[in-house]
């Protein structure tokens, strides 16, 4: 995937790799960094200084038997399962996220699907399906909200995101993402605080929703 | 090779020969150096060891996972010890990227892995240069209680297109290292 314009910012990169982003904001940014060569990059960047840290920090002493302990310990050592991998449009953290199955859609309305991959106090995960040139409700956030598209397009007042590109999203906007003319958009969203739709019925939905 | 750590060809050894004397000597370099990050980052003694136990074995049991085009060995053992340290205090593990899938039958690339051990060498030269200061700022960042995001700052600044997939991350990096040396 070598056309991703839009990233994940140096400071949410950061944070994911010292582990303290709320989970689903953790899965889209390992799932973008599995189709993005730049983002990669900065995160075996981080991984090379940690390493040259470790190896020049002061050694501390072992237990006396720690290194007989490990020995014995690999005649027994059971092999982890290999890591799952990435499936059609989906990259392995979304596999893991989807633990192993196609996605299972809820229609919407409008054409529109989802499925809710987790949903609880550190936010929601979600898969989102719309079908060419339709828009999702327009909404704001009552947190951040990040969006990876796997498959197609949208648009919204921010720009064009295609596939492998990432939306970051703050509490101020207001935005209606419009998939693109080219084929159905998939995405994988995810959220730290519901999101508040404009419209009456929408509103109503969203219970619904979940979102 | 000449260009590699002795590390690195050590995890190799372990990689393809599960070579037990290889991975010995790696114990002896990291678990020591392991324990002494673990301890900076607040875990009692025992509790360190224990940790250096898991991140050992896990040396052993992923080294098929290890790729010397995208890592050198302590980059790669660092990265294990810091995601079991934070799966210390998450609920959930962290989720991570997919592992890159070098083609079936290629050939290592050399002037790849020539290009990465440069860069590393580069980076550990400029690391030298800093002040003691400075370095010690440096690992409160990688090696101690973990940072505290502050999201809501956080925008979206797109990087841009970017062609060079390691140089990118060591620019940066230099970028901040020659802040990090006027402050
Ligand atoms: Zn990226
Ligand atoms: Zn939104």
């Amino acid at each position: 995937m070598s056309k991703i314009t839009h990233h994940i910012p140096e400071e949410m990169l950061r944070a994911y790799a010292a582990g303290t982003l709320p989970q689903p904001f953790a899965v889209v940014i390992a799932a973008h960094v599995s189709l993005c060569d730049a983002c990669r990059a900065s995160v075996e960047t981080e991984a090379a200084l940690g390493g040259a840290l470790l190896s020049e920090l002061a050694p501390a002493g072992l237990d006396e038997g720690a290194r007989d302990r490990l020995f014995a310990a690999l005649d027994t050592a059971v092999p982890p399962p290999p890591p799952l991998r990435g499936s059609g449009i989906f990259p392995a953290p979304v596999m893991e996220a989807l633990k192993g199955q196609p996605p299972r859609w809820k229609m919407l309305g409008g054409g529109i699907r989802q499925q809710i991959l987790s949903a609880d106090g550190e936010g929601s995960l979600r898969l989102l399906y719309i079908p060419r040139g339709r828009a999702v409700p327009e909404h704001s956030h009552g947190g951040l909200e990040l969006t990876l598209v796997l498959q197609g397009s949208f648009s919204d007042c921010e720009g064009r995101f295609a596939a492998g590109d990432v939306e970051v999203a703050s509490d101020d906007l207001d935005h209606q993402p419009i998939a693109g003319d080219e084929g159905p958009c998939i995405c994988l969203a995810a959220t730290d605080a519901p999101l508040r739709f404009r419209a009456m019925i929408p509103r109503l939905l969203q219970p619904l929703f979940r979102i | 090779p000449a260009e590699r750590t002795e590390q690195t060809q050590w995890l190799l050894a372990v990689r393809d020969a599960r070579d037990r004397e290889a991975f010995g000597r790696l114990f002896d370099f990291f678990a020591p150096r392991l324990k002494a990050m673990l301890l900076r980052s607040g875990l009692r003694d025992g509790s360190a060891e224990d940790v250096v136990q898991d991140v050992m074995l896990s040396v052993w049991n992923k080294a098929a996972q290890f790729d010397p085009h995208r890592a050198e060995a302590s980059a790669w053992i660092y990265r294990i010890a810091r995601n079991r340290q934070i799966d210390l205090y998450r609920r959930r593990p962290l989720p991570e990227p997919e592992l890159v899938q070098e083609p079936e039958s290629a050939e290592p690339d050399a002037a790849q892995i020539l290009a990465m051990a440069q860069e590393a060498a580069q980076l550990r030269a400029a690391l030298r240069n800093l002040s003691p200061e400075q370095t010690e700022a440096l690992r409160h960042a990688y090696m101690d209680e973990l940072p505290h995001s502050e999201i809501s700052r956080i925008t979206g600044l797109p990087l841009g297109t970017i062609k060079s997939r390691i140089r990118l991350g060591l620019d940066r990096l230099r970028r901040d290292l020659s802040d990090l040396r006027s402050r």
